[in-house]
């Protein structure tokens, strides 16, 4: 079998340049066939969502915006490593470590910490590297549906710790949830 | 003339022109919602029930857009252009019968504006009227886009008038009368012309694509190439009647086709319902009829304008010139032999 005829679809047509008989030339039964083509779509099913009363399914795998994660004592989990910034191919990552004093033990779980983090929302690309990179499950991408607001200045986009830190309530109710079960 | 008959001829030429609006109004959400489902889409739905509102928010922007006029020395014509395109559109109706006659308050109402002896030529001769609008309004729009837009509609025109003329002439030939009334009335249950002239209708159709500026036949206006074509330097309300007076033709043209090869407002049984159910009632129904018949035509225009691509300009000129030409008079040809054959068997001595 030469490569010419290897047909993976097995929709495969070979185009040939072949004098047109009359019959084709007059071009009306193609035309009708064209026609048969299109009624059908204008009966099938339409694949339009009406956005504001139905929404489009997400995905099982979707990736939402960040939260950097407290334990079950609401201490914050990350240590200022980098290594989501080091993995993150947009480079949409910063931090400033700081180290954690003595009365701060109820804050931060390790003795490094970070002391600003920000994600900037303009440059990620919720690739979700920086989850798969963090060695202290700090951070993850939540499947939350809302979506990083619109807003007129790009100083806005720049998410500090005031946003992607989980909230402190709702640590204790996932503890109270763990205890629970 | 009393003055009964002149109230009565107002009120059917107002109600035909208001028919006429409403129809246009309406193709235009009829072609989005038919373009919008032939593409798996389902077109405007939010302006009322189905997007029923829709043509009249359409207007509503129009009117309230700015009317912008580019720098032209011919004010006069860029003003008269899209005048001309809209009253040629709406003149067209006058001659067509919608319906037989309502027996009303003691007299006969025709429904029908006019009934002229001459009704297809005044057709014809109305139509072809109607390319000075694109002309006047694509040569004073000061545009080149706008020119050539202009030129390929009227060669095109008149190109396809020469073509529509001879089909019909077979046609004519056949009923031996121009006026659509009698025509209609020839037709009458299921003797519709299209079953004797089926080739005469099929270069009919061709050339109403190409008369009212259509897909496939839609060079003049290829947003492609020539941006909008004639309309390009048009705004507000001036486009909106250009626009306007496309789909009255395309209205007034399905009608056309459906009084001269579909029978116009007959249908099997009429005889049968004006015996048994009066005339008022069998006229009812037999509108009905036309309108069934001339939405048809409507629907075939939009569902070919998402079936087949434009012609190229060659094409467009073989087509006309090298096909429909010759094949109408071939057509001519064959009717004339049918009509005459006791004739010719007589003097062939058979």
């Amino acid at each position: 079998m030469s490569i010419q005829e290897i047909s993976l679809s097995g929709r495969k047509k070979v185009v040939s340049n072949k004098e047109m008989t009359f019959v084709e030339r007059m071009y009306l039964i193609a035309i009708f066939k064209g026609l048969g083509i299109t009624i059908k779509h204008f009966f099938r099913k339409k694949a339009t969502i009406h956005y504001p009363e139905q929404v489009r399914e997400f995905s099982p795998v979707y990736r939402g915006q960040h939260m950097l994660k407290r334990d079950e004592q609401g201490r914050e989990n990350c240590t200022a490593c980098g290594l989501c910034a080091l993995s993150c191919p947009a480079e949409a990552i910063t931090m400033v470590a700081a180290e954690r004093k003595a009365d701060e033990k109820h804050l931060y779980r390790e003795e490094k910490y970070a002391s600003i983090y920000e994600i900037n929302m303009l440059r990620c690309i919720f690739c979700g590297l920086c989850e798969e990179a963090c060695p202290k499950d700090a951070i993850y991408l939540t499947i939350s549906k809302e979506l990083v607001p619109a807003s007129y200045n790009r100083e806005d986009f720049i998410f500090g710790k005031d946003k992607l830190v989980m909230p402190l309530e709702m640590a204790v109710k996932n503890t109270q949830l763990k205890n629970a079960n | 003339m009393d003055s009964t008959f002149i109230i009565e001829k107002s009120v059917v030429i107002l109600v035909v022109f208001g028919i006429t609006m409403l129809m246009a109004m309406y193709s235009t959400w009829a072609e989005r919602k038919v373009a919008a489902y032939l593409q798996d889409r389902v077109g405007p739905n939010r302006a009322g029930w189905g997007g029923l509102f829709q043509p009249l928010a359409d207007g509503l922007k129009l009117f309230a857009k700015e009317e912008f006029s580019p720098n032209t020395p011919n004010q006069f014509l860029f003003k008269v252009g899209p005048g001309i395109a809209m009253a040629t559109a709406l003149m067209t109706s006058a001659v067509i019968p919608w319906g037989d006659r309502f027996h009303l308050f003691g007299r006969d109402i025709l429904l029908q504006a006019t009934d002229i002896n001459v009704g297809i030529l005044y057709i014809i001769g109305i139509v072809s009227i109607g390319v000075y609008g694109i002309m006047i309004g694509g040569w004073a729009s000061n545009n080149k886009f706008s020119l050539i837009g202009a030129v390929r509609a009227s060669s095109q025109m008149v190109s396809y008038e020469v073509a529509m003329g001879l089909s019909i002439v077979a046609l004519l030939m056949m009923t031996g009368t121009l006026s659509l009334k009698e025509i209609t009335v020839q037709q009458s249950g299921m003797n519709w012309n299209v079953f004797y002239q089926p080739i005469s209708f099929l270069i009919f159709l061709i050339c109403a694509f190409a008369e009212t500026n259509r897909t496939p036949f839609d060079l003049a206006e290829c947003e492609t190439e020539l941006i909008g074509g004639y309309h390009t330097e048009y705004s507000s309300m001036r486009m909106g009647f250009y626009l306007f007076a496309e789909y009255a033709n395309m209205f007034v043209s399905s009608t056309v086709l459906a009084v001269l090869f579909f029978g116009g407002y007959n249908y099997p049984g009429m005889s049968w319902v004006v015996e048994n159910w009066g005339v008022n009632f069998a006229n009812v129904l037999g509108i009905g009829a036309l309108f069934i018949k001339l939405c048809g035509f409507i629907f075939f225009f939009m569902w070919v304008r998402w079936t087949i691509p434009r012609f190229r300009y060659d094409q467009l000129m073989h087509l006309g010139w090298r096909i429909l030409i010759p094949l109408s008079i071939i057509n001519i040809m064959i009717t004339g032999v049918v009509l005459l054959r006791g004739e010719i068997f007589a003097y062939l001595g058979l």
